[in-house]
């Protein structure tokens, strides 16, 4: 019973929040560029980038002008996460350029920018840190106390000492349902995805949203890399995202490619990851607990995605017919 | 004094008002004039309709007046001002909307979002002011008398009810004048129906309607005015009131003039190929060939004359084992084939000249030469061992090449690299080699100049000279009446009629192509 009880103790589930948080970001940017209608696996690659950028972006701010990181101590990691978010940006234009424009298959484009990402961020690692697999140490953000809901006795473990980037991660899943439901860009976009042909036709511009979806993406698969080097592990080393870039597609297609959905299945497989990481005492040897993240994202997928509805126009270039 | 209205004459020229003026609108595409100096005047208020068969250039000229093509020649006057129609977008602030005949619907949205996708009533932040959207679906819906409920998902509606989302979705656009694109050929009976009303009513309120289609019946019910095109020319505007379908039967085909061809005279041998009370299902669950019976012996040219999506692709496909057949039976040289496979009847000396040749005659980035040998590639002259034989395919090859008069520097470059001609001459040299018995063409002529229809028709004549079976499906009535021995008319997937050649003529024939006549007994073969 004891033992039952541990794995859903207070401090599980907190880790369980910190480690849905990357999943969640760069499942949420999968959310924005498939609703468009362009698959993206490139997202483990730019996470990746992601992480390289986070910490040389946290480490140069505070290298190049201490004072400033002195007196305030948020500043270099919010120069590591918009280095990151723009790192994001750039691939995500990439690839945005190479499938949406010149309409290659975006499967291998993704593949391409996998490849591409993991010999880049080991090349200028040597580069700047003359090393091959790590950065120096980073800085992350001061934790923060989130108001109201910490006088709430049975919630203050989980709600004191926490990453701002935690309580931004959250607002974002609240404002990117908002977006794509209830605004005008929200609506295009789906319809991009769903028939770009008839969106074409009522004066939408298909190649400007599907660009838009794509960078949203690259943003924020960038800013999912950014939280684990500055927030986790307050460095960037070799192979830190461990596929938690495909996890978050795993994550988008559970969740119905909605953000609300894709909310809730990140933190199923934060779950297992945070369960993964803290379970010692168990009946099987701990290699099975180690690849649970993984099992349960082939069973999820294997499962119940046959219910799930993609974009019909999900995966398919789009070319305006010049007549 | 208070003001007088205005004198009956002013009001004469006020009830007439053009809404659209085409003057001389010509347009060209390489090796066809789709229009040819077409005048067109349509007043407000008033439902036009537009006939003519395929390819007589309605669909060109409804793409002109939507800002799709722009005419060679020729102008345009909105309301009495000559206009630029260069977009979509531009016909639509002149008020001319269309309601296309494949729906540009998102299943997945409901009726409102739909319809205002694009011009969406929003206010900061891109938030969809969405009650306004229904509340301004529905007062169209009120207003015109449409029976749609606005917060309905799509996907889930009838073909009808989605009909009048995309009319609505015109409306909402604030259009004046509605081209409608062969609107019934979706719908039911009941539908049309109901499509009808919705039409009258529209025009109770004001509107201009373009009404386009080849079915007579339906023109004559609905319309005030009708155009008949003929080849890319008007051949003339007759009000519905003062026509008869048969009167318009005669404009739409015209007494062409037929094509001058040695047809030597051929004494027909046995039947091979029958099919009897064949039923073919479409794509849906409907049956999309209702009962076709038919026979085409040896050395004869049985034609299949038809206003096209009369079952004619699915008779072809099931002919050839393409598509399977739900009842009857089907035969050649005998043999029972109705559930045979494509292959099997492809060895049994069945060719076949497909209707769209790039989905079905050739693998367009594939070489000339393996599309040459596609289907016999496993024959022994082609193979050495388990391996392709290359220099036997290449004498082959050469000979076809030359035989055919294929235009291509290298049989190594792919296929798409050809002309239109040439791509149906390498599937027509493909198809005639090795001495088939029996060969179904189905619009073998289609979108050739004059050059290569000549060629192909010489040698469709040629194939009848030497004994071969001849079925020839065409939608194009000069090319059935100078090539058949006999000709069948198929209209709602049923062969309503049957003649001898010397009994055809195209007004006849025109009759039940479009359903205005058919005959209660239709002799068998």
């Amino acid at each position: 019973m004891e033992y039952v009880a541990s794995l859903f103790s207070v401090a599980l589930i907190a880790s369980a929040i910190r480690v849905t948080m990357p999943i969640l970001l760069a499942s949420l940017g999968a959310v924005y560029t498939e609703r468009g209608g362009v698959v993206n696996i490139g997202l483990e690659g730019i996470m990746i980038m992601g992480t390289f950028f986070g910490a040389v972006g946290a480490y140069l701010f505070d290298a190049q002008f201490p004072q400033l990181a002195q007196g305030w101590p948020d500043l270099a990691p919010l120069a590591g996460v918009l280095t990151a978010m723009a790192a994001g940006l750039l691939f995500g234009l990439i690839h945005a350029l190479v499938t949406v424009t010149f309409r290659v298959d975006q499967i291998i484009s993704g593949v391409a920018l996998n490849l591409l990402a993991g010999g880049l961020a080991r090349f200028l690692n040597i580069l700047l840190f003359e090393r091959a697999t790590q950065s120096p140490g980073v800085r992350g953000f001061t934790p923060i106390d989130i108001p109201l809901l910490r006088d709430v006795p049975a919630l203050r473990p989980l709600v004191t000492g926490v990453s701002p980037m935690i309580v931004v991660g959250l607002l974002l899943v609240i404002a990117s349902q908002w977006v794509l439901t209830r605004t005008r860009f929200g609506l295009r976009l789906r319809a991009v995805g769903e028939y770009p042909l008839a969106a074409d036709t009522l004066g939408v511009n298909v190649y400007r949203l599907r660009y838009a979806g794509v960078l949203l993406s690259g943003a924020l698969a960038g800013m999912a890399g950014a939280y684990l080097a500055i927030e986790q592990a307050h460095l960037y080393f070799e192979g830190m995202t461990q596929g938690r870039g495909f996890i978050a597609l795993a994550a988008m297609i559970f969740g119905n490619w909605w953000p609300a959905g894709a909310l809730g299945a990140s933190a199923l497989f934060g779950y297992f990851d945070a369960l993964s990481l803290r379970v010692v005492r168990l009946p099987v040897p701990y290699q099975f607990i180690s690849v649970l993240p993984h099992i349960v994202t082939i069973l999820v997928l294997a499962g119940f995605v046959r219910r799930a509805r993609m974009p019909a126009a999900d995966g398919v270039p789009y070319t305006k017919e010049e007549e | 004094m208070g003001a007088q209205p205005p004198p009956l004459f002013f009001r004469e020229i006020i009830m007439n008002d053009l809404f659209i003026e085409l003057r001389d609108i010509t347009k060209r595409f390489p090796g066809v004039v789709a229009n040819d100096a077409v005048n067109l005047a349509v007043r407000t208020g008033e439902i036009h309709a537009i006939v003519g068969e395929n390819g007589a250039g309605k669909s060109t000229l409804m793409r002109i007046l939507y800002g799709l093509y722009q005419p060679d020649q020729g102008d345009i006057a909105v309301k009495g001002q000559t206009a630029v129609i260069d977009s979509p977008r531009r016909a639509l602030e002149l008020g001319i909307g269309m309601v296309h005949q494949h729906f540009m619907l998102i299943p997945v949205f409901t009726v409102a979002e739909n319809v205002i996708l694009g011009s969406e009533p929003a206010s900061g932040l891109g938030r969809l002011r969405m009650r306004e959207a229904r509340q301004r679906v529905a007062d169209l819906c009120r207003q015109y008398g449409f029976i749609l409920d606005p917060g309905a998902e799509v996907g889930a509606l009838s073909v009808g009810e989605q009909q009048r989302v995309e009319i609505i979705k015109v409306l909402y656009r604030g259009a004046e004048l509605l081209i409608l694109d062969e609107p019934t050929a979706v719908l039911v009976p009941q539908e049309v129906e109901e499509l009808f009303h919705n039409l009258r009513r529209l025009k109770e309120q004001g509107k201009t309607i373009i009404f386009i289609s080849h079915k007579l019946d339906e023109v004559l019910e609905i319309s005030d005015q009708i155009t008949v095109l003929r080849h890319g020319r008007v051949v003339g505007t007759v009000p519905a009131a003062r026509t008869t379908k048969a009167q318009l039967a005669e404009m739409m085909v015209g007494r062409p003039v037929l094509l001058e061809l040695q047809r030597p005279s051929v004494t027909p041998g046995q039947v091979r190929l029958e099919a009897r009370r064949l039923r073919v299902p479409g794509s849906g669950k409907r049956l999309a060939v209702r009962e076709v019976s038919l026979a085409v012996r040896a050395g004869e040219v049985y034609g299949v004359a038809g206003v096209e999506g009369n079952g004619q692709t699915e008779l072809v496909e099931a002919l050839v084992g393409l598509r399977p057949i739900a009842g009857g039976q089907l035969l050649i040289d005998g043999r029972d084939v109705t559930h045979a496979t494509a292959r099997a009847i492809r060895l049994l000396g069945v060719a076949h000249i497909p209707e769209d040749r790039h989905r079905r005659g050739i693998a367009l980035p594939m070489a000339v030469w393996e599309n040459l040998i596609l289907g016999h590639h496993t024959r022994d002259e082609f193979t050495h061992g388990a391996l392709l034989d290359r220099p036997g395919i290449q004498g082959f090859v050469r000979r076809r090449v030359g035989d055919y008069d294929i235009r291509v520097a290298d049989t190594n470059a792919p296929v798409l690299a050809l002309s239109g001609g040439n791509q149906k001459k390498v599937v027509v040299a493909r198809e005639f080699s090795f001495n088939p018995q029996v060969l179904v063409a189905a619009q073998p002529t289609r979108g050739l100049d004059i050059g290569a229809t000549e060629f192909v028709m010489r040698q469709l004549l040629a194939a009848r000279s030497s004994g071969m079976a001849v079925l020839l499906i065409s939608a194009n009535l000069e090319e059935v009446l100078s090539l058949s021995d006999r000709i069948g008319v198929i209209y709602g997937g049923e062969m309503v009629a049957e003649f001898a050649r010397a009994e055809a003529t195209p007004a006849e024939l025109g009759l039940y192509m479009t359903g205005t006549k058919r005959k209660d007994e239709v002799r068998a073969g």
